[in-house]
């Protein structure tokens, strides 16, 4: 029996001491009308090597294609050692430190993964992770609301430079509690946040999110945004990359005096693409808002003899204590992505994420000048970029991706789909991280420039 | 020597191994940075410290694998977490989710890379319905909590559509799983609290008395938190519905009750799973999780998305697009892919006999504990009932006679080799143990852990100062719980700043 290891002579033992004849009679208290033993649709079992087979062969069907698809899910190198050592029994299947001092493996894991967000976000305090960067976002527009009850506003700036996807999570999880998402415009030119428009709101609201890069790639100017909004009373929430915060400023130095809380995706540390998740999504904030951040906090102390350790901590904010009145349901963090992504930062250190960044704009700086000779394409923004970028095709973005997809490439991203009413037709966002080579680049380049041409009847 | 060797390495942080001067390792791309920075917009450039370790690869790689060695887990210890389900996790579950083909695969990338993950989605969807008596699954929420939202929002959903604004109230037991009350207040509704009887059923009275136009809906699990079967949930299910309510299942014990009785047919509209639990996917040290949700026909139209569906033998997602009453998007893709391919291949492996067979043996080992901790004078909280897979001891008379509480018997464990029960849940029993042994233990680590147990009662009738200052064999003493949220150090380079 997989995974059963009673022997018949044990079970028999088992049941004597319950004082029942069969395993069947310990469901008796199961009203008999209510039974159904039915599991028709499900298969019968298979071994392991039939099942190592099967998957095999399902992972081989969708290939391991070169990707330049970015927007919110992106592909870094990952030590080899990350998931050797995350995936330990000891990590991979222990659970929520509750026992405190059977777990301080997984405690110290959490502090230091707090550390290093706290340090790369330049915040004070970060909690112990989030589900996803999407609903962090989602989380973040909640605490902002709870935290600054005097702007006496549920309003939210939600610019359209954020991710439509990210924009759709956020309105899912907050919309049962008053909140409104107004959108805030972009730019044409620049593809950045339109501050004219910006600047006429005259209605109070609880919070701007400003995103660093933002979703097409470009840079927001954020200290001036983040020095106007709290001048009108309001909170920031920076929405970061990660990889990006190595050269870019901290959200906490942005402005005259930071933002109030950062949010993101740390996924591009050390956590592979797979379909969009397990992800994690981090969360950091100023001190004096420590009391409202959702989700595990790890605390440092000391035991009985003076030792320092690690515990769970403020669990009086949440849902085991709290209930109705908790500051979210959140139960869990992202642990195990938690782990992997202090093990990426251990290993890369601050030298290592800075040659990593500055490789993914050098890299993206390269496939923009080779993509500026294609005919045909233009580049509807004129702000500088991290690591992605949007061009407009000459033909029909969907066919393009698709036959893009035929030569083993993952081309980007179809973002008309999220912006066709705001002029963007045929619209693709293409991200390069230092994967690529130079040769990988040359080969997007002509591969792109021969779609075109085939979809154009050489027009192009 | 040892104890000198353990006193320096032991007490460090990464942060405490970090030289600036150290050159990084051969992990990072070889590139000028200041080059690179030139071409960017000097006013946006990184002007504070960035302060990450600076640490040699093998430091590193020793520095972490020896915190793991400070955990107990799965594979190293009897984990009788109650209502967490700590089974054995196949190693081939995260083998074969590792493949390259799965993890490289781009959430965006197009449906002709896709179809061989969108076919193990597809078939967990369906075998998740038939293990549930659910008419639709959608797999998309992130963690049980996140599934418990997507249940609510849609029993919310749905009486918006039919412009029934009036319901304003959820109603969740007082033994309920505190996210159950959470949730219920984030969909914007009033909490009202049904309390239990003494034989660990909802009191129907008082349900009576609570339900009207205003019921939205009730939230319940079953078997219960109090580790019980609910015998009347037929009757609670026809009373909700005729007063126009809907029944949500919180599918925390669903590990209970796999192959012998399904949700659907108890009568719930909405149910969610954790197949970190019954699907034996990672606990990961606190996630992550994945929390399924399944509906009955009249809440379908409002499910998360995306699913996957299959046309013409080829899968493709729906989207608002096909269900333009759905709650939404819940994750920016379609929620945790690698850990619901860890619970595809679990159910491959078990398939449907296995699955028959884990309720069958964790409910096995929960009777069979349960009875020898009563043989060994421990006071069982419901002493009528059958267990389920789980079942709660109450040491109040030992807290009384000794002065040593469920804590200390919790801390005294440790010092034995096994993990904790969940202690001072549900909060409805005083000094309370929910254990919950899951059916891949063995009875002779289920016969270890009762010796214990007796042992440690011998130590609270002789020494009660033993348990009182226990654990003595882990890396660290019980810890000051007051001092850490008094005096909060949450971050290193805060705390320890020069």
């Amino acid at each position: 029996m997989p995974y059963i290891p009673h022997t018949s002579q044990e079970i028999a033992e088992m049941l004597s001491v319950i004082g029942v004849d069969s395993i069947e009679q310990l469901f008796d208290e199961i009203p008999p009308e209510l039974r159904s033993d039915g599991l028709d649709n499900i298969p019968s079992r298979r071994s392991e090597m039939q099942v190592q087979r099967l998957l095999t062969e399902k992972s081989m069907q969708d290939g391991t294609p070169l990707c330049f698809a970015g927007g919110g899910a992106y592909e870094h190198h990952i030590p080899a050692a990350i998931w050797e050592i995350a995936t330990r029994g000891e990590f991979y299947s222990a659970y929520t430190p509750y026992q405190a001092e059977a777990s301080q493996g997984t405690l110290q894991v959490i502090y230091e993964f707090q550390t290093m967000i706290a340090s790369l976000t330049g915040m004070d305090v970060s909690n112990a992770s989030l589900y996803d960067g999407a609903s962090g976002l989602g989380e973040a527009v909640l605490m902002s609301v709870r935290a600054n009850r005097k702007a006496k506003s549920k309003r939210i700036l939600m610019p359209a430079t954020v991710s439509s996807v990210y924009r759709q999570v956020v309105e899912t999880i907050v919309k049962h509690q008053g909140i409104t998402l107004d959108i805030i415009d972009f730019d044409r030119a620049n593809g950045t946040i339109d501050i004219d428009k910006l600047k006429q709101q005259s209605e109070p609201f609880a919070a701007l999110v400003i995103p660093q890069p933002n979703y097409f790639g470009c840079m927001e100017d954020v200290h001036s945004l983040t020095d106007w909004a709290h001048e009108q009373g309001a909170m920031v929430i920076g929405l970061v990359n990660p990889v990006a915060l190595a050269l870019l400023e901290a959200p906490g130095n942005w402005g005259t005096q930071g933002v109030d809380i950062a949010v993101g995706e740390a996924q591009p540390l050390g956590i592979p693409l797979s379909s969009g998740g397990p992800y994690i999504g981090f969360m950091a904030c100023k001190q004096k808002l420590v009391r409202q951040l959702p989700g595990r906090i790890v605390g440092r102390t000391v035991d009985l003899d003076g030792k320092p350790g690690f515990s769970l901590t403020l669990q009086a904010r949440e849902q085991h204590i709290r209930r109705s009145k908790a500051t979210s349901n959140i139960c869990t963090n992202q642990g195990l992505m938690a782990t992997a992504t202090t093990l990426y930062l251990a290993f890369m250190g601050r030298d290592g994420l800075q040659k990593v960044a500055a490789s993914c704009v050098h890299n993206t700086q390269a496939l923009i000048e080779l993509l500026k000779t294609s005919p045909g394409i233009s580049f509807p923004f004129g702000t500088s970029v991290f690591h992605e970028f949007v061009i407009t095709l000459p033909a029909d973005v969907d066919q393009v991706i698709e036959a893009m997809a035929e030569e083993d490439i993952v081309a980007g991203i179809d973002i008309s789909q999220y912006y066709a009413q705001d002029g963007l037709e045929n619209a693709l966002l293409i991200c390069v991280t230092e994967t690529k080579s130079p040769e990988d680049m040359a080969f997007f380049a002509d591969t792109l420039n021969k779609v075109i041409s085939d979809l154009t009847g050489g027009a192009q | 020597m040892t104890q000198l060797n353990e006193a320096v390495i032991e007490d460090k942080l990464i942060f405490e191994a970090s030289d600036f001067t150290r050159k990084s390792s051969s992990l990072a791309p070889d590139i000028d940075v200041d080059t690179v920075t030139k071409s960017l917009p000097e006013h946006l450039l990184r002007k504070s410290d960035l302060q990450l370790p600076q640490v040699g690869e093998l430091q590193v790689v020793r520095h972490y694998t020896r915190l793991s060695q400070k955990n107990f887990s799965i594979d190293t210890h009897f984990y009788p977490l109650g209502s967490c389900t700590m089974k054995y996790n196949p190693r081939a579950c995260n083998t074969l989710a590792q493949l390259p083909g799965f993890t490289g695969r781009h959430p965006m990338a197009h449906s002709s890379m896709s179809q061989g993950i969108m076919s193990c989605l597809y078939d967990l969807q369906n075998m998740l319905m038939e293990a549930t008596g659910m008419k639709q699954v959608s797999l998309t929420p992130m963690a049980g909590a996140q599934g418990e939202f997507a249940g609510v929002a849609m029993i919310r959903a749905y009486h918006d559509h039919n412009k029934d604004d009036a319901r304003t109230e959820i109603i969740v037991p007082d033994a309920a799983h505190g996210t159950n009350p959470a949730t219920a207040v984030m969909c914007g509704y009033k909490v009202r609290e049904l309390p239990t009887n003494d034989q660990g059923d909802v009191d129907i009275e008082a349900l009576k008395a609570m339900i009207g136009p205003q019921t939205a809906g009730i939230m319940l699990t079953n078997p219960s938190t109090l580790g019980v079967f609910e015998r009347k949930i037929k009757q609670i299910a026809d009373m909700i519905h005729e007063v126009g309510g809907l029944l949500y299942y919180d599918g925390a014990n669903l590990n209970a009750i796999l192959g012998k009785v399904k949700p659907g047919d108890m009568g719930f509209d909405v149910i969610h799973m954790n197949l970190h639990k019954t699907f034996s996917t990672p606990h990961g040290g606190g996630g992550p999780g994945a929390g399924p949700v399944g509906v009955s026909e009249r809440l379908q139209p409002f499910l998360p998305v995306p699913m996957v569906a299959l046309k013409d033998g080829q899968y493709y997602w729906l989207t608002e697009d096909e269900l333009p009453l759905s709650i939404g998007h819940l994750s920016a893709w379609m929620g945790n892919a690698g850990i619901l391919l860890r619970a595809y291949i679990y159910a491959l492996l078990l398939g449907r006999e296995g699955m028959q067979r884990v309720a069958e043996f964790a409910t096995l080992n929960a009777n069979y504990l349960l009875q020898r901790f009563a043989d060994a004078g421990f006071e069982i909280a419901f002493p009528e009932r059958r267990a389920s897979h789980e079942f709660i001891l109450t040491l109040r008379k030992e807290a009384k006679q000794y002065g040593t509480n469920a804590m200390d018997f919790a801390k005294r464990l440790l010092d034995y080799g096994f993990h904790a029960p969940t202690t001072y849940f549900p909060l409805l029993v005083p000094e309370c143990f929910l254990i919950e042994p899951t059916e891949t233990e063995a009875k002779t680590d289920l016969d270890g852990f009762v010796k214990a147990m007796e042992l440690i009662l011998e130590e609270a009738r002789e020494s009660p100062e033993v348990l009182k200052q226990a654990p003595y064999s882990l890396p660290v003493r019980r810890l000051d719980d007051v001092k850490a949220a008094r005096e909060l150090d949450l971050n290193y380079y805060q705390s320890h700043a020069e």
